[in-house]
């Protein structure tokens, strides 16, 4: 009952006019973000953080912002690989395999609108699966103590490639560079200085959100002045849409079993969307068999993975609003967003700041009836959108992030970091190193840090405590799966995935 | 400092109305106020909130702009205050007793309290000690005394950093309980005092320190048993049944003021001007309203004093680090 109350007072938050409206612009700019070949989430969401400082946006209309632009970013990867066949970004992935063949039988608009539908259900049932679970997740979150929280970090990192992670090395060796990073600043549990060099800037340490615009949204620059990709796509036509309800019958039961997979694989650290839309078009393709025509343009084959996909975005947020451990690059760049609003996710703030979380939550539910309307009858914008020439959106998206970091601190200093942060973003990119674990490095790394040390000290310098209780065993447990699976199944998945899409 | 019937208001208010009449400051133009943190911190509340009753009160000619300076726990606004703002009289800076616990351990390398000036506090929240609800202790004395027999055997969590001013709050207590070997006592710094916090309700730490207003959720919820307050006298309100350390006859006071100082180098006229100023708006209605609705504390030492208890407060902090080993 307390649930369905906050529920309520959450609505009156994301339905405040100012809060709708944001939804609507994050909604809109999302599905842009996603649509965009290149532009993943984690990066869309990093691009617009200093937008909602540029604003001077309160924390929940902010967060608002955000999570309809992480919400959207799932429904705009579907457009360029239904169109294009090229994914608006990884999840989208899968949607290429039956959502091109659909449109080179000139189906395309079908093949929008039924994915459209899909990514709703998928939201749609995530969220009300984040809201039955959370509060059991966060009232549970009370039994973790330090020993449990450094198992739950160690398992956090040990996922981190996520179980298609291509080079593990790569990934180690970039959320080694995080955890460097993370060590800049005053020591909290001591009083040390480290790294600091004198300079008062640096006492706090680095702050996520410079790091992360610059990683992502300057290095994202540097690449484009690289290329010069000036010209844009050529427009493309889709054709007029001939849609019976039927169509969105038959796909239903896809759809329903899509979005629950992707809730569980969006809810499992380290997992996130990838696994999620690819779980839901490999069980689909083996429940209907020989009935489907998958990798034909079987519209189930377009509804799987979007609801998949779908379904694990909004499932991914379980775990970083409970526990404060991102499941996946784009939470862990909202995870950010939130510390630099002073709001501390887990346990507490579903009741200090339970106006934030619900209004949230009703926001995803609100963004994703935005977003069935934005994708359905405004598909068209979107598709035009596709050709506008990236020489006019960068410099405008760089524009926003040199604004939005003054605006945070008001200090020069900040933007020359967001800079070096940038050509260090540029280089890793070109070393092929991943981002994302970076980033995971510079979050989590002081709390894992903080975590042991304070296990240390309550147990008087005892290790054994690290593995005290059956939950903290547990945790270890799935941390050293999560680390030897990939070894053995990624390599499998990844050819699976890569025959998948070469095969049309 | 309180004022009961509004006729002996009426007639304060026509006194230091007077008063500041006679004296040649008065601010014109913009006035300034550095929240040397993000938006949404208690120094950037600090600042917004004053600034709104001052601009209420006719204080100040416009409004006052909030500047939000984040970095080094303070100390880059107080490094700009000091090198760049000395002897500008519009400025303000929100403070609070996380700034004189970094000046007494030297954390703002070649500051120190006597560059800057102090103008004075609108209130504050007093530091609590707490266990949870199912704990073995019962009151102040029991905790202190099982911390005499073994230093080691309760560990505090709490919301500030090692040598910070919830660590503190623990080692003057203590202290004032007579128990000899303070670096010993077990500390556990979290990001803030909710995190503590939740350790606390959650049994895997003993005792929580912290403020009254972090505290307040978990009280009501019944998960946690406040032992004591650290005030000089009971708290009003709904925390009237809090016992402060002192009654359980141990001296502990703990308050985290909020205030301001300005840059070095002022008139004596304009710092008077300040002063006057905040005591009025201390006294305010306006303020007392703004004081219930955020849980902030009655503290304010009239008119000249600030200074010399930030000054005292920054020796006995000074003293304290020393005997725990953090500075030497």
């Amino acid at each position: 009952m307390e649930t369905i109350n906050y529920l309520i007072d959450g609505f009156g938050v994301a339905l405040a006019p100012h809060n709708l409206m944001f939804a609507l612009i994050g909604a809109f700019l999302g599905t842009l973000i996603g649509a965009l070949p290149g532009l993943g989430p984690a990066n869309g969401v990093a691009i617009l953080i200093p937008l909602a400082f540029t604003l001077g946006l309160r924390p929940e209309t902010a967060l608002i912002m955000l999570t309809a632009v992480y919400a959207g970013a799932m429904y705009g990867g579907r457009i360029s690989s239904i169109l294009l066949n090229i994914p608006g970004d990884e999840p989208a992935m899968m949607t290429c395999l039956d959502g091109y063949p659909m449109a080179k039988q000139g189906r395309a608009a079908e093949a929008l609108v039924i994915s459209a539908v899909a990514s709703f259900m998928g939201s749609l049932i995530a969220t009300i699966g984040l809201i039955l679970l959370a509060p059991l997740l966060a009232d549970f979150a009370l039994t973790f103590g330090p020993a449990e929280y450094f198992a739950l970090f160690v398992l956090a990192f040990a996922t981190l490639g996520g179980i298609t992670g291509k080079n593990p090395v790569k990934t180690i060796l970039a959320a080694s560079i995080g955890l460097i990073i993370a060590t800049v600043g005053i020591d909290i549990s001591t009083g040390t200085q480290r790294f600091t060099f004198g300079v008062l800037k640096l006492y706090e340490g680095v702050d996520f959100i410079i790091a992360i615009v610059g990683l992502f949204a300057i290095s994202e620059l540097l690449f484009f002045i690289e290329e010069r990709a000036g010209a844009g796509r050529e427009a493309i036509k889709v054709n007029k849409l001939k849609l019976s309800w039927k169509d969105i019958v038959h796909v239903l039961p896809t759809t329903l079993r899509g979005s629950v997979l992707g809730f569980v694989a969006g809810v499992l650290p380290g997992a996130g969307a990838s696994l999620g839309s690819f779980i839901a078009y490999t069980l689909e393709k083996k429940v209907l068999g020989k009935k489907g025509r998958f990798g034909e343009g079987d519209p189930r084959g377009v509804a799987a993975p979007e609801s998949g996909n779908n379904g694990a975005s909004s499932g991914a947020l379980v775990p970083m609003l409970t526990l404060g451990v991102p499941g996946s690059g784009t939470t862990a760049v909202l995870l950010a967003m939130l510390i630099s609003f002073n709001i501390t996710p887990g346990p507490l703030m579903f009741t200090q700041n339970a106006d934030i979380v619900w209004g949230v939550i009703a926001a995803l539910l609100i963004g994703n009836f935005l977003l069935l309307l934005l994708n359905i009858p405004l598909i068209g914008i979107f598709v035009r959108l596709l050709s506008v020439p990236p020489m006019y959106l960068l410099p405008m998206v760089t524009m926003i992030a040199f604004v939005g970091i003054y605006a945070i601190s008001h200090s020069t200093f900040d933007l020359y970091f967001m800079i070096a942060f940038g050509i260090g973003g540029y280089l890793l990119r070109k070393l092929e190193i991943p981002l994302v674990p970076v980033i995971l490095g510079l979050l989590l790394g002081p709390e894992m840090e903080k975590n042991l040390r304070h296990a240390m000290q309550l147990s008087n310098g005892d290790w054994t405590v690290l593995w005290g209780s059956g939950l903290a065993i547990g945790l270890w447990a799935v941390a050293i799966l999560g680390l030897v699976l990939p070894v053995f199944v990624g390599p499998m998945l990844r050819r699976r995935m890569k025959a998948g899409v070469q095969s049309d | 400092m309180s004022l009961k019937t509004p006729l002996k208001f009426l007639a304060a208010a026509t006194l230091t109305l007077s008063a500041s009449m006679a004296m040649a400051f008065e601010p014109t133009g913009k006035v300034e106020c550095i929240a040397p943190s993000d938006p949404g911190g208690g120094w950037d509340f600090t600042c917004r909130s004053v600034g709104n009753v001052l601009e209420t009160l006719g204080m100040v000619p416009g409004s006052v702009q909030t500047i939000n300076m984040a970095g080094a726990g303070g100390g880059v606004a107080y490094a700009h205050t000091v090198s760049k703002r000395s002897g500008d009289e519009q400025l303000l800076v929100a403070a609070s007793t996380a700034t004189t616990t970094r000046l007494a351990q030297g954390q703002f390398p070649g500051m120190t309290a006597e560059q800057v000036t102090w103008i004075g506090a609108v209130g504050a929240d007093y530091g609590v000690i707490a266990v949870n609800a199912d704990s073995e202790y019962k009151n102040l004395q029991d905790l202190m005394n099982a911390l005499k027999e073994d230093p080691q055997s309760v560990k505090f969590a709490g919301g500030s950093a090692n040598g910070g001013w919830d660590h503190l709050k623990v080692l003057i207590t203590a202290n004032a309980a007579g128990v000899d070997d303070l670096p010993k006592i077990g500390y556990l710094s979290y990001n803030n005092g909710g995190e503590a916090m939740t350790q606390v309700v959650g049994g895997h730490v003993d005792a929580f320190t912290g403020d009254i207003s972090e505290a307040q959720g978990f009280m009501e919820s019944g998960d946690l048993r406040v032992l004591a307050v650290l005030s000089e006298e009971r708290l009003p309100g709904k925390f009237s049944d809090i016992p402060t350390a002192r009654e359980q006859g141990i001296d502990s006071v703990g308050p985290n003021w909020r205030g301001f100082y300005m840059p070095g180098d002022m008139s004596d006229e304009a710092k008077q001007y300040w002063v006057n100023a905040i005591d009025e708006l201390y006294a305010s209605e306006e303020w007392k309203s703004v004081m219930k609705k955020n849980g902030l504390m009655p503290f304010h030492p009239g008119a000249d004093k600030f200074e010399t208890f930030v000054k005292s407060q920054i020796r006995s902090i000074e003293d304290l680090s020393k005997d725990i080993g953090l500075i030497k």
